[in-house]
């Protein structure tokens, strides 16, 4: 418990981070209409993308003859950027149609 | 120090980016912008991660890394730019699943270090990997069956097992166990042991998504989503970046809300939707309503549109099956030329993901002001002149309403049966998805149109033209 408590202390600024994004998160989406559901859900996809950083981080720190963690690393940086690079551009795509057609 | 603060910033603009790019996503006015801020802020942090300063030995690896986000990109704006609009859903589970993917790998590359004693971490950073693995794992497998779900390689109830729910109770108690005693014994009990974590987590993720199907696709896309997000967060804490724990949390909560909606918009639970698959335990129960059904004919169907004031689209998925969007929106056209005012009711559970029918019916240029969400449907519905159905079936039955027989009963529908006359597009007399039967073909106010959705509209269309 010790430990706990330790670790609550340490860490106080990321747990006010997560917090208050949590807080934030749930108030911005909740004003998204449901017309624009599909591509709130497809750009937040995108943006979960953000997994691609860590594995970025974890391809630059690898010894350059550990090919394991290498080739981990690397699909890490594929699947993450396609979940990324897709997202953004699918969902521009499907804003797209929804904008105000000129009369 | 100069270029530890550039690189800081950078992922602290990301990080707004991505909350000021979702806050513009509430307006279809602004949302594409929003989007487009959103990337910006994920090239910032990208670039900073490639060029901040880390400690100790740092061997960078620069073609692995560039190589990688190549491929990635590459792949990524192909099936982007390929994917049909219909198609959606499936798109959004595979890459779901891959983002569930990516931070699986982080998390086992930190198990690796752990193990032959280069990464030192504490318990509670092990609990982290542990999560990251757990949550990732579930994205992970659970999508890319959900999209093999969706696609219709496999049949709902061939994958469910007799006392499935209890089997996955099971399964998640063994890894709460397991997750508990790795995390005591620490380095004592070896690698093995945090791999079979991670070969469990993987196989839940399939036998959890395994009995859901059918109406409940939506709620199951927007759960993994969240999944998808949190695994990401999870990850951001392994690698303390703030960034990767914001963009993890925001995508985490989209996720929650609208699965959180979507099941409000069924009346059900999300345990219940978790629990028991749709169809299996309450296609009983239904009162059969037996009565008359009145057909209505191609040319007094489009005398009764062309010559009313108000008219109201109620489209389902079956509409899309068909491919019937842009005949729609000719008839659309042509009644609105002669002053008649169209409007579209969307259900939130039409199609196969959140919002997914608004997407269809603006690919056909439906303006979106013209769609209605479920509470201004209803209250244009009560003084509409004409409500036309075309392949929705469960989302306007009356039973939902009046019936406390009914599974349905409860779920808040389009209540057509309130326009002054109702016209059901329909192939047969067959029961809806979750086979109900719905009492408003027999309804007094409600005629049938027999046949392939496209097609009857396509008749319907000439028919109109010609008057």
């Amino acid at each position: 418990m010790e430990n706990f408590y330790g670790f609550f202390l340490d860490n106080l600024l990321i747990i006010y981070l997560l917090a208050f994004t949590v807080l934030l998160g749930f108030e911005i989406i909740a004003k998204v209409p449901t017309v624009l559901h599909t591509p709130l859900m497809s750009g937040s996809n995108a943006i979960s993308g953000v997994v691609v950083i860590g594995a970025i981080l974890l391809v630059r720190l690898t010894e350059p003859t550990d090919y394991l963690t290498l080739s981990l690393g690397f699909a890490g940086i594929v699947l993450g950027m396609i979940n990324a690079a897709g997202g953004f551009v699918v969902t521009d795509r499907m804003l797209e149609m929804f904008k105000k057609k000129k009369k | 120090m100069l270029l530890t603060f550039i690189i800081e910033i950078f992922f602290l603009l990301g990080s707004i980016g991505f909350i000021w790019g979702l806050r513009l996503m509430s307006s279809p006015d602004t949302a594409r912008k929003g989007n487009i801020y959103a990337g910006v802020g994920m090239t910032l942090a990208i670039i900073a991660a490639l060029i901040m300063p880390l400690d100790g030995n740092v061997p960078n690896n620069y073609i692995w890394i560039f190589a990688a986000l190549i491929v990635g990109t590459i792949i990524g704006y192909y099936s982007a730019i390929k994917v049909a609009m219909t198609s959606m859903p499936q798109m959004v589970s595979i890459f779901n699943g891959l983002g569930g993917a990516c931070a699986v790998v982080l998390g086992l590359a930190d198990v690796l270090h752990y193990y032959d004693g280069t990464k030192v971490v504490d318990t509670l950073g092990f609990f982290t990997v542990l999560l990251t693995l757990f949550i990732g794992g579930v994205a992970f497998t659970g999508s890319i069956f959900a999209y093999a779900k969706l696609e219709d390689l496999v049949d709902d109830k061939k994958v469910t097992l007799p006392k499935h729910s209890v089997i996955n109770m099971v399964m998640l108690a063994g890894l709460i166990g397991l997750g508990a005693y790795i995390l005591m014994q620490g380095e004592a009990i070896g690698m093995e042991a945090a791999i079979i974590f991670l070969v469990i987590s993987l196989i839940y993720g399939v036998s959890f998504v395994a009995p859901i199907g059918g109406a409940d696709m939506p709620v199951v896309i927007s759960l993994l989503n969240s999944f998808s997000g949190l695994s990401g967060a999870a990850a951001g804490i392994l690698f303390d970046s703030q960034f990767m724990v914001v963009g993890g949390i925001l995508v985490g909560a989209s996720g929650t809300i609208l699965t959180v909606m979507m099941c409000n918009a069924m009346n059900r639970s999300i345990w219940n939707v978790l629990i028991g698959g749709f169809g299996g335990t309450s296609a009983i129960g239904a009162t059969a309503t037996g009565g008359t059904v009145k057909e209505i004919s191609l040319n007094d169907a489009s005398i009764q549109l062309y010559y009313s004031q108000s008219v109201i689209i109620v489209p389902g998925y079956g509409l899309a099956v068909a491919q019937a969007q842009k005949i729609c929106k000719e008839i659309d056209d042509q009644l609105s030329a002669n002053g008649v005012d169209v409007k579209y009711a969307i259900h939130p559970v039409a199609g196969r993901m959140p919002g997914h029918m608004n997407v269809l019916l603006a690919e056909a240029d439906v303006p979106y002001p013209k769609l209605l969400d479920l509470d201004e449907a209803n209250s244009a519905l009560s003084s509409a002149d004409v409500a036309i159905i075309v392949g929705a079936n469960d989302v306007v039955n009356p039973a939902a309403e009046n019936d406390p027989g009914s599974p349905i009963y409860g779920m808040p529908v389009l209540k057509v049966w309130n326009a002054k006359s109702v016209i059901v597009l329909k192939r047969s007399m067959r029961s809806g998805y979750a086979g109900i039967e719905n009492p408003l073909f027999f309804h007094e106010r409600t005629k049938m149109l027999f046949g392939d959705a496209k097609d009857v509209l396509s008749k319907l269309n000439s028919e109109i033209k010609s008057l």
